[in-house]
């Protein structure tokens, strides 16, 4: 069973850098890491591919610069193999030229099962893995908080509020995994050691036969048109307890509108 | 890249490292610290996933790694704060196993390093005793030829691990006519007649177990001794510089997390109508702190990479360890300082940090010690 996990590598959350006010992008010249939310499909896949007692797990991440530090990090926990998709014409890219990037560098892996997580912890539209799924002609299952494999199809248990779903569909499909439902492995010291042997296969967009003209600033359909700080954060209302606490606390969240 | 000697691979054990301290040892180090004893099952955890093979050749199972990498991983587990648990690891890691893998025979490298590698027998080095400490050749414990083996009595005090500890590698006098004549022993916990005299109780360092040990009338045989009878002072010579080496690597992390620790407080703690950390005294002292901690942690990475260049590190190591010690306790006092009141209770880390940073100048070769093995090699 080949199993392809979509890798972000994203600026270190302790140290996010700076937006720059030219391009109104973020500055992504430090060293990335791999986006902790895709380290549950990580680990998902490692544990799916160790229960059918074969195969493999291959990452595919687009990134600048031909980043491979996040890359190396999943490779060190398990990973055989990875694909990585650099060119400076991705710059200004938007959700759904990335996903067309994916799309075509996922498709050369012809695997059984894509897991990507449902949102990235620096852009989270929340959108990648069901453009993806589209552009592929996949079926998607989003929010897994389990997916076993049986056959040829998956089995998905899907978060809703109240619970969860139970899916099944035909593999090959794409499902997006939420954060926090499987406990990431450490790497190994062998695991990082081995890691720097791993092959990945770098490719800029000629490579996967991409028109620059449809991804990058050039094909995307959104435009950021300013920003600002976020507003800093007002000061709370203290309420002192003087025996009805508590019913003045419910009528200001009544008054939130959130209960 | 953190500095010029690092690679990839070092640089991602290094964060691997001060990953897995953050999660598995810092929210738990105070009951640690509480209970005297660090947990065998972290120290499995940490096997499992080889944090104890960096310097373990390959062809035993280790990564075969060099003194550039005990560098980066002592450095690593400073950043947990609780310099106990950092020397617990270290002692096994870098200053007991390294015996093994240097002096061991195909058989005892057989039989303990596998459960070296996996935590399941935790390595103490007894060289040290009530009359020998600086100065080893007043070691006063003997082994005597008994048969096909060999009976030693005698006493060792501070011996890190050795409470809750496996193995003990053993020093003791087999040639009466030279004071260096020294041989060394794998000794087991629970051979007959070698016991814990005494749990002891220290100023720091407190998850870390210590032990007075006792040789009455102790039998090994002769596949116990570890490397060339009479030799072993000579032989234990060659992991000095590395045992040092992490003493001080251990030390600049904490140091780190400390100035880290004490920035932060003093730029959030208001005085004088601003923050602390606006008063010149503070915030150029805190600057001059960093400035040493980074002039200890550059020559400390250089002293190790002149060992793996296959350079003699003997001068500059020293000094490291004279310096870089006494600089990682200039810094906690400064931090202390500047915590205040809050500084000096039990309940801030800075307080135990600080506690934890003044054995550093004396255990692994004293300040004075090493100042002389500078002077030794100044001679014009
Ligand atoms: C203004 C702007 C500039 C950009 N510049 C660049 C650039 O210079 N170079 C560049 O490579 N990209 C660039 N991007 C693309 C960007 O990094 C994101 O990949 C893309 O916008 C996806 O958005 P998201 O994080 O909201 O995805 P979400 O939909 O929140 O992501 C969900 C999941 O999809 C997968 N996924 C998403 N993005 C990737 C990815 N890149 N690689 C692998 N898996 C992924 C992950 O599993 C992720 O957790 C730019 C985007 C913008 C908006
Ligand atoms: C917590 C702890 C853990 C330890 N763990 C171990 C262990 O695992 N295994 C082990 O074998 N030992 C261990 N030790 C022992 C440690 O290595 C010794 O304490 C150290 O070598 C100093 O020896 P000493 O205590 O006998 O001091 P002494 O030799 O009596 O020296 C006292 C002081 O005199 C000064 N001094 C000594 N020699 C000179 C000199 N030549 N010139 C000028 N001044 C000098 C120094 O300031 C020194 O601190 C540990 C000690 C402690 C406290």
């Amino acid at each position: 069973m080949k199993v392809v996990v979509c890798v972000k590598q994203i600026p270190d959350p302790a140290d996010p850098g700076a937006l720059d006010p030219e391009s109104k992008t973020l500055v992504r010249d430090a060293k990335l890491i791999l986006d902790e939310s895709d380290s549950y499909g990580v680990e998902m896949a490692l544990q799916l591919v160790d229960a059918a007692g074969e195969g493999e797990v291959h990452l595919v991440s687009m990134a600048p610069n031909n980043e491979t530090a996040g890359l190396r990090t999943a490779l060190a926990m398990g990973a055989a193999s990875a694909t990585l998709i650099s060119d400076e014409a991705l710059k200004g890219s938007d959700a759904l030229g990335t996903a067309k990037v994916l799309a075509a560098a996922i498709a050369r892996q012809e695997p059984d099962l894509v897991l990507a997580a449902t949102e990235s912890s620096d852009g989270y539209t929340g959108t990648v893995p069901e453009q993806v799924a589209a552009l592929m002609d996949l079926p998607s299952v989003t929010f897994a908080k389990s997916v076993a494999v049986d056959g040829g199809a998956a089995k998905v248990q899907r978060q809703t509020e109240a619970g969860y779903d139970e899916v099944e569909c035909p593999l090959p499909a794409l499902v997006s995994v939420t954060a926090g439902v499987v406990e990431p492995r450490y790497p190994s010291f062998k695991g990082i050691m081995a890691a720097k042997s791993k092959p990945v296969d770098e490719l800029d967009l000629g490579g996967l036969g991409i028109d620059a003209g449809s991804v990058g600033w050039a094909g995307a359909g959104q435009e950021i048109v300013s920003i600002a700080d976020a507003p800093a954060r007002e000061a709370g209302e203290v309420i002192e307890d003087e025996g009805d606490a508590y019913e003045r606390i419910v009528s200001f969240l009544d008054d939130l509108k959130v209960l | 890249m953190r500095n010029a000697y690092m690679t990839d691979e070092l640089e991602a054990i290094y964060e691997q490292t001060v990953d897995f301290v953050a999660k598995e040892v810092t929210p738990h180090g105070d009951a640690w610290e509480e209970a005297g004893k660090v947990p065998r099952e972290v120290l499995q955890q940490m096997g499992e996933l080889g944090m104890f093979g960096l310097r373990v050749p390959k062809e035993h199972g280790g990564l075969g790694l060099g003194m550039l990498a005990s560098a980066t991983f002592s450095e690593a587990l400073g950043a947990s704060t609780f310099a106990g648990f950092d020397v617990t690891v270290l002692v096994h890691t870098d200053m007991a196993g390294p015996h093994l893998i240097n002096s061991g025979n195909d058989a005892q490298l057989a039989e303990w390093v596998p459960k070296m590698l996996a935590g399941e027998a935790i390595f103490s080095i007894g060289v040290s005793e009530p009359d020998a400490g600086s100065d080893v050749a007043g070691m006063r414990t003997a082994a005597v030829k008994d048969g096909d083996g060999w009976r030693i009595n005698g006493r060792k005090i501070y011996i890190t691990n050795a409470v809750y500890g496996d193995l003990t590698i053993v020093a003791a006098r087999t040639d009466l006519e030279n004071k260096y004549g020294i041989t060394m022993f794998l000794v087991p916990a629970g051979t007959e007649g070698f016991s814990v005299a005494n749990k002891l109780d220290k100023h720091g360092w407190r998850c870390s177990d210590t032990a007075e040990l006792i040789l009455d009338d102790v039998w090994v045989s002769d596949e116990q001794v570890l490397g060339t009878v009479h030799r072993g002072f000579y032989e234990t010579m060659k992991n000095f510089q590395n045992e040092r080496m992490v003493l001080v690597g251990m030390g600049i992390g904490a140091a780190q997390a400390a100035i880290d620790m004490t920035n932060a407080y003093t730029q959030e703690r208001k005085a004088f109508g601003g923050h602390l950390f606006d008063l010149g005294a503070i915030r150029q002292r805190m600057a001059m702190n960093q400035a040493k901690v980074d002039a200890v942690r550059a020559s400390m990475y250089h002293a190790a990479w002149m060992h793996d260049a296959g350079q003699d590190n003997v001068k500059a190591m020293s000094g490291v360890k004279a310096w870089g010690c006494e600089v990682v306790n200039q810094v906690m006092y400064d931090c202390v300082q500047f915590h205040g009141g809050m500084g000096y209770m039990r309940e801030s880390a800075i307080e135990r940090m600080y506690r934890d940073a003044r054995i550093l100048p004396i255990g692994g070769g004293a300040t004075e010690v090493m100042l002389e093995e500078v002077a030794k090699r100044s001679y014009a």
